[in-house]
């Protein structure tokens, strides 16, 4: 566990699993030539697109639920300190205990040593966004204690020692021959004549987790919601492991991210109706537990909780970015973005991928983190994930804010300048003065040249070699349009341009 | 310092810009306006597409039905607090296959593993989700009896239905340990497609009692 002395300069970032180790573009790079984890995604992105935007389309009053998920979310981040305290003090009376962790390692630490109290060594968790980013269960084995993931999807991705790769869906990028291929090589006693039939899937995982549940006596779990005028957690899910884990078990730990709160059960018919539309598409998730504290004879008796800063504060300070923590983690951004659905979501390195990965892991580790500033870059800014998103995070308006965050961090370090810069220098001379420009569009005759008769250039140099990778560029006209402007448009009284090339007109 | 006073003061630096907190715009419908028989009819609709079993019966019916639903059950387990009358089916009386669960007398995990039914009342129903809201009641039980046993019989007071959201959540109490059910266990989890049954109960029987 870290210790400190005295307040450290702030903002302080997070730690654990929110960096991209090699830059986007590369880890792009590598995703797309894998052909099945496109086929995957493609299909699994647009099945739940399609379900989305019928169950949204359902409710007259989806836009103004939206406008109160934002304004809610925001007043959150206002109150912030104050709800919080609100929160403690309501689940504590209630027999709830309370854990602060200031990053990963101290809230690891934490779970480790409260896990240890109980004297087991194993323990059942649910699905969590915040367990992941710190990395738990790999610090948990390290401990000696096995942490048994129960969702489906990262039952797959645990069981084939793989990452995951969409914060709903972890195991998106598998399809179904996939899973049952899995499970035969990996899952101890399984049905060796399992199809690969979805309901024989989740059949056989029932089967394999069901003692599991059955003799846990800990279990560890994210939450979806807190609200701090009532001290109540909120647990979304579909497949009922959630409640196995949440109900079973007499030891319950809960990890989250300080920015979960919700000021009051009010607000909780917003969101309710915001999520399960937006994650699953459905009207209404199979099951939502809610707990506050511990309730005598019902459930577990000995309830802790982990509220998480690791670089949510950081968030907070960034005025333009802070609104990244209104995220419901719904995933509709992702999928709905034409980027994620082609590389997936390994490529982002962090455990947040997508869109709101692009934008949430360079604000909390701060845009110098290991890769982390190639990730605002990973978007065309379509905007789709604006549209999509129930909180109305503007996405793209933070991805050019973190680029330009990433620019003048740059700038500051006095490095040799690069050919991104050259280039920026360049332009901003040429395009300053049109005598300039006409002079450089002599030079466009070379273009062709080099584009050969085929009139594409496959392979441009330097730093623009990134345009080419993908794509051909066509050979430049003959002629720049500021040349054909001049010969078309002449003054009265004078004769027209002779005729010219019809080929290379726009 | 302590991880808690450094944590707030984190957030109190970060906030040092102090954003103004913005009014909540309630806009969104607080009520549905349905009658009852718009109401049945939508819940009916939203159960049955979320692959619940459904019936309508009158209240006196009831007993008939539940007793009908357990034809098969070898066992089955009711919260001590449950409405009496519902277990007066002829079948159903002095039942060898019954046990109480209760709060000062619950039967163990094993126990429950090895029941087959479950049969209680419920909270709050959301119409236009298929949602059945129990809140732990005398007689809807602890939570684990709903959730270990394969096949839950649910009664759903035409009363108890609200017509979205907001209205059944004012209906509730926040702080009772909660369950919301909208259909049986499901999982999207292979390629976003909905499979229903997973770990909770894998058939769900609605008794809408009028
Ligand atoms: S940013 Fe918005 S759309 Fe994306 S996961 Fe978060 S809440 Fe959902």
């Amino acid at each position: 566990m870290s210790t400190y002395l005295g307040m450290p300069s702030l903002p302080v970032h997070g730690t654990g699993n929110l960096h991209a180790s090699e830059s986007f573009p590369q880890a792009a790079h590598r995703e797309l030539a894998n052909t099945q984890l496109r086929a995957n995604l493609g299909h699994a992105t647009h099945t739940i697109r399609d379900k989305r935007i019928q169950v949204v389309s359902e409710l007259p009053d989806w836009e103004q639920l939206r406008d109160a998920g934002s304004a809610i979310k925001e007043s959150v981040m206002a109150r912030l300190p104050e709800l919080l305290e609100q929160f403690e003090k309501n689940f504590t009376a209630r027999g709830g205990v309370i854990h602060w962790a200031r990053d990963a390692d101290e809230a690891n630490g934490i779970v480790a040593g409260l896990i240890r109290e109980t004297g087991e060594t194993e323990a059942v968790k649910i699905k969590s966004m915040a367990t992941q980013e710190i990395g738990l269960n790999e610090y948990l084995e390290e401990q000696g204690i096995a942490a048994y993931e129960t969702d489906l999807a990262e039952l797959i991705v645990q069981l084939d020692h793989d990452k995951p790769s969409h914060i709903l869906v972890p195991a998106i990028h598998k399809n179904r021959t996939q899973v049952r291929d899995i499970f035969l090589r990996e899952m101890e006693g399984v049905d060796r004549e399992l199809t690969d039939e979805p309901a024989r899937l989740a059949a056989a995982a029932r089967a394999h987790l069901r003692r599991k549940f059955l003799t846990a006596k800990v279990a560890v779990s994210g939450a979806n919601f807190a609200l701090a005028d009532s001290g109540t957690l909120a647990v979304v899910e579909s497949e009922g492991n959630g409640r196995m884990c949440l109900t079973l078990p007499e030891t319950l730990i809960t990890v989250m991210g300080v920015e979960k709160l919700l000021p009051t059960w009010q607000d909780l018919e917003v969101f309710m109706q915001l999520l399960p539309r937006s994650s699953t598409g459905e009207r209404m998730n199979p099951y939502t537990s809610l707990w506050t504290g511990v309730t005598e004879g019902d459930g577990p008796q000995n309830v802790h909780l982990v509220l998480l800063d690791n670089g949510r504060s950081a968030a907070l300070a960034d005025e333009m970015g802070r609104s990244a923590l209104h995220c419901i983690r719904c995933s509709a951004c992702m999928n709905v973005c034409p980027v994620y659905e082609r590389t997936g979501g390994h490529a982002y390195g962090s455990t947040y991928p997508g869109p709101i990965g692009a934008i949430l892991s360079p604000l909390m580790t701060g845009i110098q983190a290991e890769e982390n500033n190639s990730l605002p870059y990973a978007s065309s800014l379509c905007g789709a994930c604006y549209d999509a998103c129930p909180v109305k995070i503007n996405i793209p308006d933070i991805l050019v804010h973190l680029r330009s965050v990433d620019v003048d961090s740059k700038r500051g370090k006095k490095k040799i300048p690069t050919q991104m810069d050259i280039g920026m220098n360049a332009a901003s001379w040429a395009l300053s003065s049109g005598k300039r420009l006409g002079m450089l569009e002599k030079g466009l005759p070379l273009g062709r040249l080099a584009a050969g008769p085929d009139k594409k250039i496959t392979k441009l140099p330097g730093i623009a070699a990134g345009w080419t990778q993908s794509r051909d560029i066509p050979a430049p006209p003959k002629q720049s349009f500021r040349d054909w402007w001049k010969k078309e448009h002449h003054a009265p009284g004078t004769a027209p341009a002779a005729a010219h090339d019809q080929e290379d007109q726009p | 310092m302590s991880a808690r006073e450094e944590i707030l003061e984190r957030i109190r630096t970060a906030l040092k810009d102090a954003p103004e907190v913005p009014v909540i715009p309630r806009g969104y419908r607080a009520s549905s306006q349905l009658d009852e028989a718009e109401l049945i009819e939508l819940l009916v609709d939203r159960l049955i597409d979320y692959k619940a079993r459904v019936c309508i019966v009158d209240t006196e019916d009831v007993p008939m039905k539940i007793a009908e639903l357990l034809a098969e059950a070898g066992s089955y387990v009711v919260p001590a607090g449950l409405d009496a009358d519902w277990l007066t089916g002829l079948e159903l009386q002095q039942d060898s296959r019954r046990r109480l669960d209760s709060m000062t007398a619950p039967l163990s995990v094993a126990e429950l593993d090895g029941i087959d039914a479950v049969v209680t009342g419920s909270a709050v129903a959301v119409a236009e989700t298929g949602t059945i809201i129990l809140d732990g009641s005398p007689n809807q039980g602890r939570r684990a009896i709903t959730l270990v046993p394969d096949h839950h019989i649910c009664v759903v007071e035409v009363a108890d239905i609200a017509g979205i959201l907001p209205e059944a959540l004012r209906r509730i109490d926040g702080t009772r340990p909660l369950t919301m059910v909208s259909g049986p266990s499901a999982t999207s989890d292979i390629e976003l497609e909905r499979v229903e049954g997973v770990h909770g109960p894998r058939t769900l029987d609605v008794i809408i009692a009028r």
